[in-house]
């Protein structure tokens, strides 16, 4: 074993173990603490949770890869303002009244607001979206078993499997939770600690947000010399139009994802749920304003030691990553000396030798800087930690929708309590084997559909929520046909844009990242059209909408949580009809 | 609250809102997007400043925009005698 080798086992040793101890400790008996937690999370730690939850395998080991790598630089900014900026609509328009709402997942709000039919909708989108992005996390956690452990990719799956399996059934959400909040820690520490030592190793300043700005002239220079745009030059792979658009995308996307939504349910109040977007967003900007900073570092030590390096005389770091396959030649095979003259050349013109893979910049970037053995074991568990947190917290949605959605509310209304959580950890043991298999057999196009989810997101949910939120005469009927409208749309333009139909520049260049935009306003505008032309919805539910704008007790939705809003407004109706009970 | 009360609550909340949103739109579409290049003329610490705003200035401000409506909210559920911090969950 290497001395990397030695200090990645023990790291993943330790971190592992304080995972399984955590779940033992939080280990739950009724459904509420299995979907929600109890919802008795306090704040900060919801917020670190929130944070480990959202921030995957992509944010951690991908992102700075992305950002300084496939763009020029500036490119990558869609991605730092549209997985934060997402936030701030998560706070002002969603979190404190779903939060108000009560209840467990997004389709127990799309079906108790709109219909049974649009819960099912809801459901089948919240699945989906789900899996496609679990199965990017586990191959993440086989990718550095692999590469750092030397360990098969389908053992190192396994083990990730294992874990999860653990504490997802036998905690739920509390157990997801309180584990998320140890591996938010381990996480920040691992990706912070690199960024650092790297900052102050090449310009003396700790601070890498600051100390970022002192390389940018010099590596604006460099690129433009090796024949790629200026680093921070703006629009010159993307147009402002698509900026705009796929940044939107992106925020919208973020602020409709099931599995970050159902986290302000687990918040103990209104006001918590607000708190928690708060800490949220600040743990997740720690990493989010590093990250173009360690990508800018990385480029400039790439650049500095790659190009014009001898053959056979380059770094051991470089060599170890092409031989698994993640720096390689222009073809995607060796690396090849095409123009003979005995180095390596890598640059923006046709003379460039090599490919490298967007997610080895963070891993590799303290070998790359000449940090110690320690260092390199716990960024790996850092990205063990990013991969395993995000990947609980979809399969918690997943189970939720099955045992909750599907089975409590259409199957069995008469199950008991036990009856339900049982039903949970099936569905929760059943979803993490079908993840584990999508892990170990990743569809070659999950980084695609992994992009393409957040424009399904921001056109089918952001919209249903927010109106059905903030305009009381949202009718069922409206907002299912502003979903079926926002997704079908968005759907048949990202399958019409793929290459084989020979449309892939589409409709005004528009990339199939950012058409989710355009889908979201004809959602928009299909719910408000249809809303206006249609019934408007009972007395009841519009109160119950009203009352979910202030905090504190209010009767119906008390009432709703309790399940018997019908008995507050007997004159109303008599008893739960198919529409769901707030309709009668 | 009676009618006028929670009138007056919402659109209080709703002023809170537009305001904020309009400064996020701003810093991220504005300031990161369409008036990148204009200010990328100016530099500070290093950084072009439209460039600095795509990269690191609106994701701060975005933090700050989220404390400032948790501090506005707190008041004002303060103002309008609405109290849950000893409320315990009601999940069914």
């Amino acid at each position: 074993m290497t001395d990397i080798q030695v200090w990645t086992l023990v790291f993943v040793l330790l971190t592992f173990g304080a995972y399984i101890y955590i779940a033992y400790a939080s280990r739950v008996s009724t459904t509420s603490g299995f979907y929600v937690a109890g919802g008795g999370i306090p704040a900060s730690a919801n917020g670190a949770a929130i944070a480990a939850d959202w921030m995957s395998a992509a944010s951690f080991i991908s992102m700075a890869g992305i950002v300084a790598f496939s763009s020029n630089g500036y490119a990558g900014s869609v991605y730092l303002m549209g997985w934060t900026g997402g936030y701030v609509l998560l706070a002002l328009l969603l979190a404190p009244y779903l939060r108000k709402f009560g209840k467990y997942t997004i389709p127990d709000f799309v079906g108790d607001r709109y219909s049974e039919s649009a819960r099912m909708v809801a459901v089948v989108a919240a699945i989906v979206i789900s899996f496609v992005y679990v199965a990017g996390q586990m191959s993440g956690v086989g990718v550095v078993f692999q590469r750092f452990l030397g360990v098969d990719a389908v053992q190192g799956v396994m083990i990730g499997m294992a874990i999860v399996f653990f504490y997802a059934v036998l905690g739920g959400m509390k157990g997801i939770t309180w584990t998320q909040v140890a591996q938010y820690s381990v996480l920040i520490v691992a990706y912070l600690i690199p960024v650092v030592a790297i900052s102050v190793k090449l310009t003396g300043m700790p601070v890498p947000q600051i100390g970022f700005g002192e390389i940018l002239t010099q590596l604006d220079g460099l690129q433009q010399d090796l024949g790629f745009a200026a680093y921070t030059t703006a629009f010159t792979q993307e147009t402002m139009l698509n900026m705009v658009l796929i940044t939107a995308a992106l925020m919208f996307g973020t602020a409709g994802l099931p599995h970050v939504i159902v986290r302000f349910y687990t918040a103990r109040s209104v006001r918590a749920a607000r708190f928690s977007a708060l800490w949220a967003l600040f743990f997740i900007s720690l990493l989010y304003t590093s990250a173009p900073a360690i990508g800018a570092f990385s480029k400039l030590n790439f650049i500095d030691q790659i190009d014009g390096a001898a053959i056979g005389q380059t770094p051991g770091w470089f060599n170890t990553w092409a031989d698994v396959g993640l720096i390689t030649g222009t073809g995607g095979g060796a690396i090849e000396d095409l123009n003979g003259n005995g180095a390596i050349d890598y640059n923006g013109e046709a003379s460039n030798e090599i490919l490298v893979n967007n997610d080895i910049i963070v891993l590799a970037a303290p070998e790359i800087a000449g940090l110690p053995a320690p260092v390199v074991g716990l960024v790996a568990a850092g990205a063990l930690a990013a991969a395993l947190s995000t990947a609980s917290g979809l399969l918690l949605v997943i189970s939720s929708a099955v045992a909750n959605d599907v089975y409590y509310k259409k199957i069995n209304p008469q199950a008991t309590e036990a009856r339900q959580l049982l039903v949970g950890r099936i569905a929760m043991a059943g979803a993490i084997i079908i993840a584990g298999y999508l892990g170990i057999n990743p569809p070659g196009f999950v980084a695609q559909v992994v992009a393409l989810a957040f424009g399904l997101a921001c056109a089918s949910f952001f919209p249903v929520l927010v109106l059905g939120i903030f305009w009381k005469k949202t009718t069922a009927a409206g907002a299912t046909a502003g979903l079926a409208a926002g997704l079908g749309t968005t759907l048949l333009y990202m399958v019409w844009t793929i290459d084989i139909y020979g449309n892939s520049d589409g409709i005004f260049s528009i990339p199939e990242t950012g058409f989710g935009t355009i889908g979201m306003l004809i959602n928009l505008v299909v719910t408000v059209v249809v809303s206006k032309f249609t019934k408007e919805p009972s007395p009841v539910m519009q109160e119950l909408v009203e009352e979910i704008r202030y905090p504190g007790k209010t009767r119906l939705v008390a009432a709703h949580a309790e399940g018997h809003i019908e008995d507050v407004l007997p004159s109303e109706g008599s008893g739960p009809s198919a529409e769901g009970p707030a309709k009668p | 609250m009676d009618e006028t009360q929670r009138r007056d609550y919402w659109r209080r909340n709703l002023r809170l809102m537009a305001v904020l949103l309009t400064i996020w739109a701003l810093v991220s579409f504005g300031a990161g997007i369409i008036f990148v290049e204009p200010l990328n003329n100016i530099e500070i610490l290093g950084f072009p400043l439209g460039f600095w705003f795509a990269q690191q200035g609106s994701i701060i401000t975005f933090v700050v925009l989220i404390a400032v409506y948790v501090w506005r909210m707190d008041k004002l559920d303060a103002e309008f005698g609405i109290d849950e911090y000893e409320e315990e969950v009601h999940h069914s």
